[in-house]
């Protein structure tokens, strides 16, 4: 194979350097595989990624009033609101200018709604002006006009809003988000009455711990049980752990509704044997305990399977060497098998948790007020609100604390060891 | 755990039976809830609990009103074609495209494989409200949000992951040396897949197929954003039933998606068996 100009180069049969012929092959077999990624790979990036990224995009996209109103926005540039004195004539003859194109394109409203979130009655202002400005004069003099049509427009604080709103990029929604607000005094919370959003992220918290808590005492006993049987009863009893897996959502949740409410099977159970009275039939669903028990039968398989995965492979030898060295059967367990379990509980705890934080139906359908969480409060601002830039800024947030608990499932038991049933 | 011994002393015996009682008990938590519709769909009254005349297995308690409404009644028929028209196309992309990058993946050179693995396997991490907004937000600007396709593009893409993880599991066991011996042998690169790679896989695949398959079925969220009354499917039936006008018709529709996803649940277990005996591990 040794070439006689080059005794040290070794290269193929045809003359080639066998590095270089070497790095091709390797090469073409890189180009290969990525070929057969590729189509996915474009598809999960147009159909999937770039919605998130548009998502994201839009918790800090503010073009509406640079957009709508772009001279006003030019002009207030110069005004600063802390003379606590509306802006001049200029101001008003901007925002003329741009309110008659706005309300040409019928835009204004949107306008209107959009600074609605940031200032109560602005909304109807704009819906006001867009009606008298027709009959304003071309000629002005514009403020006078304009406090005439609505004396809103000589409040500081709308102006303020306006100023506040112009730049193309806000972090306001994000501010929104954790219930604070940008005063002219910088940035400070809002007033405790107004509060909702930290306080759903403590919810949604809480709930998500206990129901983790619960599919784990739960989870571990039937895992145990499933490992240490022999291997033809576990699969049969496997079956009441898949066949929940595998039905439908929605189904276990229209049980769980059927189950407990105040007319349902479990309260009738309970009156029947006479536990309770008739007329004290518990309370069990639209509230925390009705999320917590359905979510908890919901997730429970996820607890399960991974639990058990890694139960399977603990070896019964070391927990019989405890026993001959004069362990208890308590001892046993807690000190040599229980540590070995630690993976599972970590990989088990970590996705019913990631799963649970994000929940939406089951809270929606069981929950009532007090049992809901942060998404169907995203799911509210995005199809009733319509304060889309609000729903995902609170999205985003969400989205950091799963990918962060995410990164940490990797690390417990790595994206590409995910088994399914 | 597993038997207990003839030795064993009668605490042991105590919390040998205990902790099966307790087991039981978790099993019958885990399995009564959708064992319970099953009876309760039968009613031939419109509660959603026993009647007097169903505790005593009176027939006159039981009928298949519920059923024939749901055979009947228009919105649920459309919400069933919808579902049907909707989950095997997504399943079918979502499966093409997944089966090839995993064979991909499964290369032994692949260049930036944990960061495209990443990207692939995110659909199934990221919470679905969150997926539901974007494609929202997204499909909006693109004129894709309340049409077909804009449903079936988004439960593929949700669909993916399930592929790829399963193939993946199938190709961990595959050996290459059958394709360097089919390509010795003179078959080309198509003929090597179909004829020797493919039938070895295809449990991964047709496992794989089926959850693409149930997730789009089962699928509410993304659809109750992304589709409007012309895509309105099962589920979102289901959903819009349990939140404003509760029938027992859902009862009817819960069992028979239970049956669904019996035959599901059986049809891979045979395949995991399958696959397992093929690979030389453990006998069913």
């Amino acid at each position: 194979m040794s070439n006689t100009a080059n005794a040290e180069m070794l290269t193929t049969q045809d003359g080639k350097p066998l590095k270089a012929a070497l790095s091709r092959a390797l090469f073409r077999e890189k180009m290969r595989s990525l070929m057969l990624i590729a189509p996915l790979l474009i598809f999960v990036l147009l159909t999937f990624v770039a919605p998130i990224v548009d998502m994201l995009w839009r918790s800090v996209e503010n073009k509406i009033v640079s957009d709508t109103l772009p001279e006003t926005v030019v002009v207030l540039q110069e005004w600063d609101p802390a003379t606590g004195e509306a802006p001049d004539e200029a101001a008003y003859e901007a925002l003329y200018n741009d309110l008659k194109i706005a309300v040409a394109e019928k835009t204004h409203t949107r306008l209107g709604s959009r600074l609605n979130y940031e200032k109560s009655g602005i909304s109807s202002l704009f819906r006001k002006t867009g009606r008298r400005i027709k009959r304003m004069d071309e000629a002005g003099p514009f403020k006078e006009q304009f406090l005439e049509a609505d004396g809103k427009w000589g409040d500081v604080e709308v102006w303020q809003v306006l100023k506040q709103l112009s730049p193309r990029f806000t972090g306001g929604y994000f501010l929104n988000a954790v219930d604070a607000e940008q005063t002219p005094e910088g940035i400070q919370m809002k007033p405790d009455e107004d509060r909702i959003y930290l306080f759903l992220f403590g919810r949604t918290l809480f709930l998500s711990i206990m129901i983790t808590i619960s599919c784990l005492l739960l989870g571990y006993p039937i895992a145990f049980l499933l490992a240490s049987l022999p291997l033809r009863s576990s699969n049969l009893l496997m079956i009441l752990v898949l066949l929940p897996f595998w039905t439908s959502l929605l189904v276990r949740t229209s049980a769980w509704k059927v189950l407990l409410q105040q007319q349902g099977v479990i309260n009738d159970f309970l009156v029947w044997i006479g536990l309770i009275s008739d007329a004290n039939r518990l309370v069990m669903i639209n509230n925390q305990t009705g999320t917590i028990i359905a979510m908890t039968h919901i997730l429970l398989p996820f607890m399960i399977l991974p639990l058990y995965s890694v139960m399977k492979t603990i070896s019964p030898s070391y927990v019989r060497a405890a026993k001959s060295l004069g362990a208890n059967d308590w001892i046993a367990f807690w000190r040599v098998y229980f540590p070995q379990s630690v993976p599972g509980i970590g990989a088990g705890a970590v996705l019913v948790f990631i799963l649970s934080i994000g929940y939406y139906i089951t809270p929606e359908l069981v929950g009532g007020t007090s049992g809901i969480f942060i998404s169907n409060r995203i799911a509210y601002h995005i199809s009733s609100s319509l304060n889309w830039g609000l729903a995902a800024a609170l999205g985003t947030l969400l989205l950091v604390a799963v990918l962060v608990l995410f990164v940490v499932y990797d690390k417990i038991v790595g994206i590409d060891n995910v088994k399914l049933g | 755990m597993s038997a207990l011994p003839p030795y064993a002393s009668p605490l042991q015996r105590t919390w040998f039976y205990t902790f099966r009682l307790l087991c039981g008990l978790i099993f019958f938590f885990l399995i009564f809830p959708i064992l319970v519709i099953l009876p309760l769909s039968f009613n031939a009254q419109d509660f959603f609990t026993f009647t007097k005349e169903m505790l005593a297995l009176d027939p006159a308690g039981y009928s298949f009103k519920h059923y024939h409404d749901f055979f009947t009644n228009p919105d649920w028929q459309q919400a069933l074609t919808n579902s049907v028209l909707i989950a095997p196309v997504a399943t079918l992309l979502a499966t093409s495209f997944g089966t090839l990058a995993a064979i991909g993946l499964s290369q032994s050179h692949v260049p930036f494989k944990s960061a495209i693995m990443a990207i692939l396997i995110s659909p199934m991490i990221v919470p679905l409200i969150i997926s539901a907004a974007g494609m929202y937000f997204f499909y909006s600007r693109i004129g894709l949000q309340g049409t077909y396709w804009g449903v079936v593009l988004a439960h593929a893409a949700l669909g993916t992951p399930f592929v790829i993880i399963t193939v993946t599991a199938t190709l961990v066991g595959f050996d290459r040396s059958l394709v360097r011996a089919a390509a010795s042998m003179g078959a080309n690169p198509v003929t090597t897949f179909f004829k020797v790679q493919m039938p070895l896989i295809v449990p991964g695949v047709v496992s794989g197929a089926l959850f693409a398959f149930i997730t789009s079925f089962d699928e509410v969220v993304v659809v109750l954003f992304l589709g409007s009354a012309g895509q309105k499917t099962l589920p979102w039936q289901m959903f819009t039933g349990l939140r404003e006008q509760i029938s027992p018709t859902i009862l009817a529709v819960a069992s028979l998606m239970v049956a669904i996803s019996i035959v599901l649940l059986t049809v891979l277990e045979f395949l995991r068996r399958r696959s397992e005996r093929l690979r030389g591990m453990t006998p069913g």
